[in-house]
């Protein structure tokens, strides 16, 4: 289907009988700023493993810029231009923060773009988030803010074409997650669709054309923003009965 | 065409390394130093797995005694020369490594060291019990007294063993320098990232086990043609898999050199208990040693250097 990077249809994935998200359809357009948002462990991050394969789910399809990518390992999704960052940080430890960056030039992005001067365009992300006098410095002894950072760095490196951004903002300042609303602004204006997970509602309002709300697993709204926030069963789902 | 100094450098050991066995008398010289390099190649075989990789195992001594029994049986099959026995070892222990990996390199951790631990111990039962090659009672082989270009048979398997340390050196280099080790390294940090940001986890991996099982094949090719008697116990011999273990961990597993003078630091200094104190030392000291460094320095003599130098620069 034209128009649509990432088609999820009826997924389903159960955590032994525990079922984590039951028959989700979603779809992102191409060139979209994509919110998903939802309670604690309404399964978001689990989506988000189905979708970039570091999870298998157990029914339903996912299409990628109209190939069916469900059973493809994760690797060849990150070659495609399927990027994310993680929620719980997982940096390279024993790497800098620029070999850091260096992993998803040599391997995602390699077959896509240019072979040389790596170092050269790690350096320019780093730049873009602010994060270039830290290119030396250790990973492992990143702070819990610059290792989110880190990811996002990471994330741009793979060269995506859809980037999925899992709660990179939990725990910057306001000025902060203004600074990364502006990365991810200029990168979907370069074509990048983007999802966002986020809780901070302020930057989901003001970056996302349209979201997606999960609840237990189960979609339950899907809209503009500004229906999103009039809905009365996402407001039910965030404040309990 | 610029030639590294690496290349430069391996090449002039080699010939130094043929040099000194022309030159020197004291045979004692060549089976010290064949030990030494011996315990080197399998300390870098260990490391590619257990250090780049990160698959910290208890097996990999066991593709030595593999390789061992591999050339014994080709040599009572065919009386092939001993540079094809070690080749046809190391394609052998290559696929092994790469069939075990298939099979195991699904565990983690604690589960993956013990798979390859009870895969060693299999191995030393089938070999055990096969008659063929001797079984428990063991085999001779008969060396020949003359080899040309050399004075004696153990001046020959010096300088081959040499050989085959810089080659595996080299192979090791290159592996942890290219690309390839920039992905083993990602697997080694975080398994799931590496995957996610494009490294094909599975296949680094396989390379990794293949590349491990042919290099200690190799090693142990030669190994009956240098002891004449080799049999289940001294094949697999708790000090000779606890060295290649060891000696990475000690010297530092990250690099490709930290194996190297791991080796060859604590292989000299074994070899100098032996003569002066007793063999049975050896395996206590080591012991002792491996505990220190995991527990006071675990990147090793390497890492050590590297935060003495970062100190002073800092200053
Ligand atoms: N690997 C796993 N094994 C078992 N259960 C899991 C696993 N991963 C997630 N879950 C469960 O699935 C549910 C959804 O989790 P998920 O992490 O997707 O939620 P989330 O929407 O990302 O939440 P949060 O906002 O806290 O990040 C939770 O109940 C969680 O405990
Ligand atoms: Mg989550």
């Amino acid at each position: 289907m034209t128009g649509r990077v990432l088609e999820v249809t009826d997924l389903t994935k159960r955590f032994g009988g525990f079922v984590a998200l039951d028959t989700v359809n979603l779809h992102v357009n191409e060139n979209e700023r994509f919110g998903l948002i939802g309670p604690n462990g309404s399964g978001k991050t689990t989506m988000i493993n189905c979708v970039s394969g570091a999870l298998f789910n157990n029914e339903g399809t996912v299409v990628f810029e109209g190939e069916d990518i469900t059973r493809m390992p994760a690797f060849k999704r990150a070659q495609l231009g399927i990027a994310r960052s993680f929620q719980i940080p997982k940096p390279f430890k024993s790497m800098s923060v620029l070999e850091n960056l260096r992993v998803p030039l040599e391997y995602a992005a390699w077959g896509r773009t240019g072979h040389r001067h790596i170092d050269e365009q790690a350096m320019e992300i780093l730049e873009l988030i602010g994060f270039a006098d830290r290119a030396h410095d250790n990973s492992a002894g990143l702070t819990q803010v610059d290792m989110r950072k880190l990811e996002l760095a990471r994330a741009l490196a793979a060269k995506p074409k859809l980037l999925v951004s899992d709660e990179a903002m939990a725990g910057l300042s306001s000025a902060e997650v203004d600074e990364i609303l502006d990365i991810l602004f200029k990168l979907n204006e370069r074509g990048v669709a983007v999802i966002m997970i986020e809780h901070i509602m302020r930057a989901v309002m003001r970056f996302c054309e349209r979201i997606v709300v999960l609840d237990a697993g189960k979609k339950i709204a899907e809209g503009l923003p500004d229906e999103i926030v009039r809905n009365p069963d996402v407001e039910r789902a965030y404040l309990g009965e | 065409m610029k030639i590294s100094p690496f290349w430069i450098i391996t090449v002039l050991i080699l010939i130094g390394g043929y040099l000194f066995a022309e030159w020197a008398e004291n045979q004692f010289l060549f089976f010290a130093g064949y030990v030494v390099l011996q315990s080197l190649i399998m300390a870098v075989a260990w490391n590619i797995l257990g250090g780049f990789t990160g698959y910290v195992n208890f097996g990999s001594a066991g593709f030595f005694a593999v390789g061992a029994y591999t050339a014994i049986a080709l040599h009572q099959f065919l009386e092939a020369p001993l540079i094809v026995l070690i080749i046809i070892a190391g394609v052998v222990c290559g696929l092994i490594g790469l069939g075990t990996g298939y099979l195991t390199l699904r565990l983690r951790g604690v589960y993956f060291a013990i798979a390859t631990l009870a895969m060693a111990i299999v191995f030393e039962s089938l070999i055990t019990n096969w008659e063929y090659v001797g079984g428990s009672t063991g085999a001779y082989v008969i060396t020949p007294t003359e080899v040309a270009f050399f004075d004696s048979y153990i001046e020959m398997l010096f300088v081959l063993m040499l050989f085959l340390a810089l080659v595996s050196v080299a192979v090791s280099r290159y592996l942890s320098i290219s690309r390839i080790g920039q992905g083993l390294a990602a697997i080694r940090d975080d398994e799931t990232a590496a995957e996610c940001m494009g490294v094909p986890t599975l296949r680094l991996k396989l390379i990794s086990t293949t590349v491990m099982g042919a290099m200690m094949g190799v090693c142990g090719a030669p190994f009956p043609f240098f002891v004449t008697y080799i049999n289940p116990l001294s094949a697999f011999d708790l000090l000779i898999a606890v060295n290649s273990i060891a000696m990475p961990m000690i010297g530092g597993t990250a690099v490709w050199f930290g194996p190297v003078i791991g080796a060859l630091l604590l292989g000299t200094i074994q070899q100098i208990i032996t003569v002066t104190v007793s063999s049975e030392l050896n395996i206590l000291i080591v012991g002792v040693v491996l505990v220190l460094f995991v527990a006071l320095a675990p990147r090793g003599i390497v890492g050590l250097v590297q935060d003495v130098m970062k100190k002073r620069r800092g200053k």
